[in-house]
């Protein structure tokens, strides 16, 4: 606490602009932009890359070695990439993988709460 | 905006509420100025940093909410005993099962928690405050604002009333107009603020700042609970934000999300929904089962059972939550092989947490059990969980939870889990560490009158509702008035006042002791066995003035034995605290004003409101406060009063 140094943190000040800058630039993609969609999910898909390597890289302590008396945070990256995992193929599994069948052809009067959620899909 | 729809007008009930709300306000405010302590307020409470202090101030605030969640609960239970007096209307029906479900959850369950984890922490791992005091205090302030953005919903602009899951297509703009539902978002996500801080906070605390000595496998299980559920908090909570801020954003700029048309997802929501909510029950569940370990342990004056099976099974718990969501929505019809999936991760719940309960019975069998209040709550808790937990077991099976689902049969069973897990827990906790507060102890003879109430009315209120599932009773229904089901609810309800009369005791005997409970001489009012024990009563606001040095588990019994103290003369050396500030108050204040702009969509003043957020953080850049020192002789003359030497 005593050798707290009043040095401006540079490497944070640029992270945290470049972070603010990818967001505008990933809005303006989607809203203001007319490229074709798959461009625009594309470009949206490496902006969201790069950020998270901003993130890692500018705030997270990926840079500091053990020599400094810090470390990776290897064990926290690994939950977090686990939990990423969970969410995004969980949605995936959960919203999509039991509605690939047809309805509408045979069990129409049982499953009529089934059909409203085909409705909003 | 006409005055009249600002203020929600036309309901005897909220015209009640408005004006007991002015009259409580006016009264204090009197009651401030007269005894002249705003000053104190603000020096005392506003500002402080101490985590004993902002502790008492969450479990007040929760206390209070657990009056309102209840005063919700007996409301619905009169309509539900006689659904033909046309004591509530739909509506109003509607609104109040929301505010119930959400305030209990997370305005009393949470807070309450985190108020007790506030306190006692600290205490058991030898620290001085939290790793972060500053950041402590933002999160109470968050939690409190958040917690007042949705209570004045009532009276101002009209309470959502979605369900506290909120489950879109209703939710949204085009079937819930109006800015009700907005009070649920920007409610809960400005309270979410202050849990994340708090996650991140106290894990940090307990990894970094432990006694000299202290291994994780030494921890206290209280301690030990905590970490586990701030994993759970810091995984959990950035979903639901999430989720909170696309909704917002789909009912306030118009985006599609979560809407029927333009190809949104209405299902989505409860998909994201119960993916933090899964989690979100283990976090108000595992406390719970480290103040039980505790209490059980202390009062049946022998090592908790099977430590390391204890500390591996909640953390069992906690990985198999975020494995287990679609349980709450199998009847979407995700299909046999995603129902089967989530049915067996559901049952996997099962092992972990039986193994805690036969650890806790081997702690109890052929001990020397004391029957105090907090013991009681300890071992009530374990038959009413059981019940609670094997019916959770009959939900989890896919194939029959289409018969349950929504029925009253699942309302009995979270409030079977919930009550006897969380809330007897908050009173057990509150019970037994109350000296270590307020200096005296709870009185025990109307603690345990308040015990039997509450405990035989919980049993009365909510035991005939399986049943009344079982004949098809369907939750968030206000007109029952079927044959079949009248007896039942009536026995409900008597037991719901019950519970009421339980609480008004518990109440009334924090003022009764207050007066007359003896004062505490000593700092170790139950024959402790963790550290929180080892500091005098009231604790010194430095907390230990000198950190014993841990190698045990149950560590103040092994300094007991020795004869140690956490006052060792020869090792006094200047303490370093940090310093009030009034800061974290203000800075919430701000966004308090920027989410209640948002909720009435007044986007200029929401806007001037994050920029005070925004300039409060840029304050707090540039403020190089460092603390203060508390010199020995202060310690010396501090800890010579409380010991009496």
């Amino acid at each position: 606490m005593a050798e707290h140094s009043k040095s401006i943190p540079v490497q944070h000040i640029i992270g945290f602009v470049l972070s603010i800058v990818l967001t505008l630039l990933a809005a303006w993609a989607a809203l203001g932009s007319n490229l074709p969609v798959k461009w625009i999910i594309a470009g949206i898909l490496t902006l969201a890359v790069i950020q998270a390597g901003i993130q890692l890289f500018m705030f997270m302590h990926m840079t500091e070695s053990e020599s400094r008396n810090g470390h990776v945070p290897w064990n926290m990256m690994f939950h977090g990439f686990v939990l990423a995992a969970i969410i995004v193929a969980g949605s995936l599994f959960t919203m999509s993988w039991g509605f690939d069948h047809h309805p509408g052809k045979d069990d129409m009067g049982t499953h009529q709460e089934e059909e409203q959620q085909h409705g909003g899909h | 905006m006409r005055l009249d729809e600002f203020f929600v007008t036309g309901e005897p009930l909220i015209y009640a509420g408005m004006v007991s709300i002015a009259l409580v306000t006016s009264a204090a405010l009197f009651l401030l100025t007269y005894f002249k302590k705003w000053g104190w307020l603000w020096r005392e409470w506003l500002t402080t940093v101490d985590h004993k202090k902002i502790g008492i101030m969450y479990i007040l605030a929760a206390l209070a909410m657990l009056f309102r969640g209840g005063v919700d609960a007996l409301m619905m239970r009169v309509q539900l005993a006689f659904p033909d007096m046309n004591f509530l209307d739909a509506q109003h029906y509607d609104e109040i099962f929301t505010t119930h479900g959400t305030v209990m959850i997370i305005f009393m369950a949470m807070p309450f928690l985190i108020g007790l984890m506030n306190i006692i922490v600290p205490l058991q791992i030898g620290a001085r405050d939290f790793a972060f005091p500053y950041v402590n205090a933002l999160s109470f302030w968050s939690f409190m604002f958040g917690a007042m953005l949705f209570n004045i919903s009532f009276v101002i602009g009209g309470s959502p009333d979605a369900g506290w899951t909120s489950y879109t297509p209703l939710a949204g703009a085009a079937m819930s107009p109006g800015p009700g539902q907005n009070f649920y978002l920007l409610g809960l996500q400005l309270s979410g603020i202050g849990t994340l801080a708090t996650g991140i906070n106290l894990m940090v605390t307990i990894l970094k700042m432990r006694a000299p000595g202290m291994k994780l496998f030494q921890m206290p299980i209280f301690t030990w609970s905590t970490l586990v559920t701030c994993f759970i908090i810091v995984f959990a909570f950035p979903i639901l934000t999430v989720a909170l801020a696309l909704m917002t954003i789909d009912r306030i700029f118009g985006s599609q999300f979560f809407t029927l048309t333009g190809e949104g997802l209405p299902m989505m929501w409860a998909n994201l929904f119960w993916m933090w909510g899964h989690p979100e029950v283990y976090i108000v569940i595992l406390p719970a089962f480290g103040i039980f370990s505790e209490v059980i342990a202390t009062f049946a004056k022998k090592r908790l059972f099977g430590y390391n099976a204890m500390v591996w099974s909640m953390i069992l718990i906690a990985g198999l939550s975020f494995l287990v969501w679609v349980h709450h929505f199998f009847t979407m019809g995700a299909g046999a092989f995603v129902n089967s999936v989530f049915s067996i991760s559901t049952m996997l719940i099962a092992v972990p947490t039986g193994v805690k309960i036969f650890n806790w019975l081997a702690t109890l069998y052929k001990a020397k059990i004391k029957f105090s209040v907090a013991m009681m709550w300890a071992l009530a808790f374990i038959p009413s969980f059981v019940i609670g937990g094997v019916t959770g077991v009959m939900l989890g099976m896919a194939a029959a939870d289409y018969q349950f689902h929504n029925s009253y049969f699942l309302v009995a069973h979270f409030h079977y889990v919930l009550i006897a897990g969380t809330v007897f827990a908050c009173f057990a906790g509150l019970v037994f560490w109350y000296p270590k507060m307020f200096g005296h102890k709870l009185n025990e003879r109307l603690g345990k009158w308040s015990f039997w109430f509450f405990v035989i009315g919980f049993h009365v209120c909510f035991f005939p509702q399986y049943f009344l599932g079982l004949d098809g009773m369907p939750r968030r229904i206000f007109i029952t008035n079927i044959a079949e089901w009248l007896p039942l609810n009536i026995i409900s309800t008597v037991g719901a006042f019950g519970m009421g009369a339980g609480f008004a005791i518990f109440v009334f005997n924090i003022y009764y002791s207050y007066r007359y409970s003896e004062r505490e001489k000593t700092g170790d009012s139950w024959d402790g066995r963790t550290l929180e024990w080892a500091t005098p009563t009231p604790v010194p606001y430095y907390n230990f003035a000198t950190v014993p040095y841990v190698d045990k588990y149950d560590a103040f019994l092994a300094m007991k034995e020795k004869g140690e103290t956490t006052y060792d003369e020869e090792r006094l050396e200047p303490i370093h605290m940090p310093s009030y500030t009034g800061q974290p108050f203000i800075m919430m204040g701000f966004l308090f004003i920027a989410s209640f702009a948002l909720v009435f969509e007044w986007i200029p003043l929401a806007i001037l409101g994050l920029a005070g957020g925004l300039i409060m953080m840029i304050v707090r850049s540039f403020d190089y406060d460092e603390g203060y020192y508390v010199e020995v002789d202060e310690i010396k003359r501090i800890e010579r009063k409380a010991r009496g030497l």
